[in-house]
């Protein structure tokens, strides 16, 4: 999913009749939806409503029963779309490589296809990581980091290879709340830096309200409702209210 | 345990058309073997010095009761240089080697890793199952080289010692020397490259293929090494029948 790499500049993104089925359970049951270039998209639902299914169906770890997603109006399985387009993942687990360092982890893309000298993969590399700042931990390995430091580098290594989509699997979870707003500006601030257009698949109704700007929300694999984050708050659908306003209820 | 030969073979094939790409992964290669040699030598020396031993302990005393002291170097020579070298070598290493290739692989797998690779392009045969091929590939024929002359060693010195033999290590030597010719040990060492070829595509797959957390990791290890020794057995008898021809 990476082309050569040049300046980013955010790709539109759309997802049409997007079926699966893992046995007879039925995940995806038609998804539609579109992103505009530099868009900040936030899939919002409970657990087990599909969202990470479909996350890995937009960067090609799955394949789907039925319909299409489109980057730029071309289809994603097309080969010079690969070849054209650079996406990224940053995982829910952050994905680092635990038997390397931080810094061999961000600048792993550019190391194993060879696209820059070393020095020059070195230069990017603390500069990307200086952007997450992070630049300290460019020695230290995976295990010695916290889960949003690990989330961070992650943010890093997808931004070596300039994306023009960056797809976000909850990454905000198991942190707490002072990264997770960390984690947030990070969205807000690479869409004003450089364009990315985000997809983010959470639960967290913050991170979603505070970066969004629109709101998907799915549950069992159809998509509820589509629009700017007032208008979903103000949806008259009682699953998404109760998702939305569901508190603790102490008994005094 | 068969009805993933096929993957296996599939990923085999791969591999075999990923070699271009071995120079390129050399420093991978490079402590890949590292470690494989690091992690089996004492017991490779350890395990064949005793093979020898036990061997000649086991038929010297039978051969020189029937005045064939002369044979003990032969039948130490060959049964270590043709058979017990390289299979007793490659089940060592299916354990130590080959579990840790697919505990390395599977908790790449099961922590998402593997799929980390993949969006950034990078081909995980290429990455990591190549390097692992190619190293043990290159590993375990050296190693099995070298159990073959300490446990030609632990032989001479049993039938040195031992007090129903007291052959002298010279004559040992030399009557292994008159038995014994190049190819046979060539065909040990052949033997041998062929486990380590079973061990790293077995290994790799079930790492590859591992599903469920920590339990399936350690599922996949037990499947590596189990499996493997299992074909080792069997692609033993195969070889032979072929080597003798």
């Amino acid at each position: 999913m990476n082309g050569p790499l040049n300046h980013a500049t955010g790709v539109g993104l759309v997802v049409r009749g997007l079926r699966k089925n893992f046995g007879d359970q039925p995940v995806l049951n038609g998804i539609d939806f579109a992103v505009q270039p530099g868009e900040i998209f936030v899939i919002m639902g409970p657990s087990g409503s599909g969202k990470s299914v479909l996350l890995k169906h937009l960067i090609g770890l799955e394949a789907p029963d039925a319909g299409e997603i489109l980057i730029n109006s071309e289809p994603i399985t097309a080969p010079e779309v690969a070849a054209k387009y650079r996406m990224a993942l940053v995982f829910q687990s952050g994905a680092l490589l635990n038997s390397l360092t931080v810094g061999e982890n961000v600048g792993l893309y550019l190391t194993e296809h060879r696209l820059k000298p070393a020095a020059e993969i070195e230069r990017i590399v603390l500069e990307k990581l200086t952007d997450v700042g992070l630049k300290d931990a460019l020695h230290k390995m995976p295990s010695e980091l916290s889960g949003g430091m690990k989330k961070r580098v992650a943010i890093a290594r997808a931004l070596v290879i300039d994306p023009q989509l960056i797809l976000y699997d909850e990454p905000t979870s198991e942190l707490d709340p002072v990264s997770a707003v960390i984690i947030g500006n990070e969205i807000l601030e690479l869409k004003q830096r450089i364009g990315v257009t985000s997809l983010v698949v959470s639960h967290d109704r913050d991170l979603a309200f505070g970066v969004a700007d629109r709101i998907a929300f799915i549950a069992e694999g159809r998509i509820v409702t589509i629009g700017t984050p007032d208008e979903v708050k103000n949806f008259k659908d009682p699953l998404v209210q109760n998702f939305l306003h569901v508190e603790f209820q102490r008994e005094h | 345990m068969f009805e993933n030969i096929g993957e296996v073979v599939l990923l085999f094939w791969r591999t075999l058309l990923a070699l271009p790409q071995a120079w390129r992964q050399r420093r991978k290669i490079y402590e890949q073997f590292f470690e494989i040699g690091n992690a089996s030598l004492l017991m490779v020396c350890v395990l064949s010095f005793f093979i020898g031993a036990v061997i000649a302990l086991q038929t010297g005393p039978v051969l020189v009761e029937r005045s064939l002291a002369s044979a003990v170097g032969g039948v130490v020579g060959i049964a270590i240089a043709k058979e017990l070298a390289p299979v007793m070598m490659a089940i060592l290493i299916a354990g130590r080697i080959g579990s840790a290739m697919a505990a390395e692989i599977g908790s790449m797998r099961v922590y998402q890793e593997i799929d980390a690779l993949r969006t950034m392009n990078i081909n995980p045969i290429h990455y990591l199952v190549l390097p692992r091929m190619v190293a043990i590939a290159l590993a375990l024929p050296l190693l099995v080289t070298f159990a073959i002359l300490v446990g030609w060693f632990g032989g001479s010195v049993v039938a040195n010692y031992n007090h129903r033999m007291e052959i002298p290590f010279l004559a040992f030597f030399s009557d292994l020397k008159t038995i014994v010719v190049l190819k046979d040990v060539g065909n040990g060492v052949f033997k041998s490259f062929c486990f380590a070829l079973i061990i790293g595509a077995v290994s790799c797959h079930q790492g590859l293929t591992t599903i469920g957390g920590p339990r399936g990791i350690g599922r996949s290890v037990t499947k590596a090494v189990v499996n493997s020794i299992v074909f080792i057995v069997i692609f033993d008898y195969i070889l032979t029948r072929f080597l003798q021809q």
